[in-house]
């Protein structure tokens, strides 16, 4: 645009309610965006950790499986694994129940009941991985 | 007219007369022809929700190692254990291990378009056939590794 052109008319087409709201803008979007690349950039070399120890652990009986958990690298990764994929699944969760619920009030619902599930399945995971590393 | 939101699908054709809008059908169906991108996409999304359910199955798995010890035994964990390995667990997995390796191999390929790489149109189909092949790969040579551990 050059300068010698009409300033352009700057119009919204965004409701007061709406912009009361804070819908619409990147207000928390792009810190949610950010976070979902940079868990995927974490679950990288996690989920191949993750794959190695399904196949060290094959068949394994129980003192093996807490044998392995009772070693210090191995209940660290597992405990960042175990943050990293829970923050991850939650992130994309809500991305999925907004594009599918249009309803404001079920999708608030909808996310809030998933998110909590997600949550108390990341502290029973690595609250087991704990206790298999302290026991 | 049974939904006022009709009001805004009605339109008048080149003739004048009064007509109901087309829409543009669903992107899955007889009304396109297969495309990469829009596959990819929604496989990405299904795959990413089937690992959400499978995480269930981590934490289960997770959880009942935890519960064994000297006083309770290893009961519960060899309950996990044994339908893990029944035909119906190893189908679970077989399933989960497919879908780990889609979302991470799909993962790259959407954290490279973040980058600004690989974004004209016969990149994406060249990236989208090489996840589909890398899947492949993967997941055969995790269950052949898999069954020469056990």
């Amino acid at each position: 645009m050059s300068t010698s052109d009409k300033p352009a008319r700057v119009t919204t087409r965004r409701s007061g309610l709406s912009r009361a709201r804070g819908l619409g803008s990147a207000k928390a979007g792009s810190a949610h965006w950010w976070a979902q690349r940079a868990s995927s950039i974490a679950l990288l070399p996690l989920s191949l950790y993750f794959v190695a120890s399904v196949i060290l652990l094959l068949g394994a009986d129980h003192a093996r499986v807490a044998a392995y958990m009772a070693m210090p690298w191995n209940s660290a990764l597992f405990l960042a694994l175990i943050a990293a994929m829970f923050y991850h699944l939650a992130l994309g969760v809500q991305v999925i129940v907004e594009d599918y619920v249009p309803n404001e009030t079920k999708r608030l619902a909808t996310i809030l009941v998933l998110k909590g599930v997600i949550l108390f399945l990341a502290l029973a995971s690595a609250i087991a991985v704990l206790k298999l590393a302290f026991s | 007219m049974k939904d006022v939101r009709e009001a805004l699908m009605i339109g008048r054709n080149s003739e004048g007369d009064l007509v109901r809008r087309p829409v543009s059908p669903f992107m899955l169906g007889s009304a396109y022809r297969f495309q990469m991108s829009s596959a990819t996409s929604i496989l990405h999304r299904i795959s990413g929700s089937a690992l959400g359910v499978g995480s269930l199955l981590l934490t289960l798995w997770l959880v009942s190692a935890a519960m064994g010890d000297a006083a309770m035994g290893d009961a519960a964990f060899s309950v996990v254990q044994a339908f893990l390995a029944s035909w119906i667990g190893l189908l679970v997995l077989f399933g989960f291990t497919a879908a780990l390796f889609y979302h991470f191999c799909n993962g790259i390929r959407h954290l490279a378009w973040d980058v600004g790489r690989g974004f004209d149109l016969p990149a994406m189909q060249r990236s989208g056939r090489l996840v589909f092949v890398a899947t492949v790969i993967l997941t055969v040579a995790f269950w052949a590794i898999a069954f020469m551990v056990w």
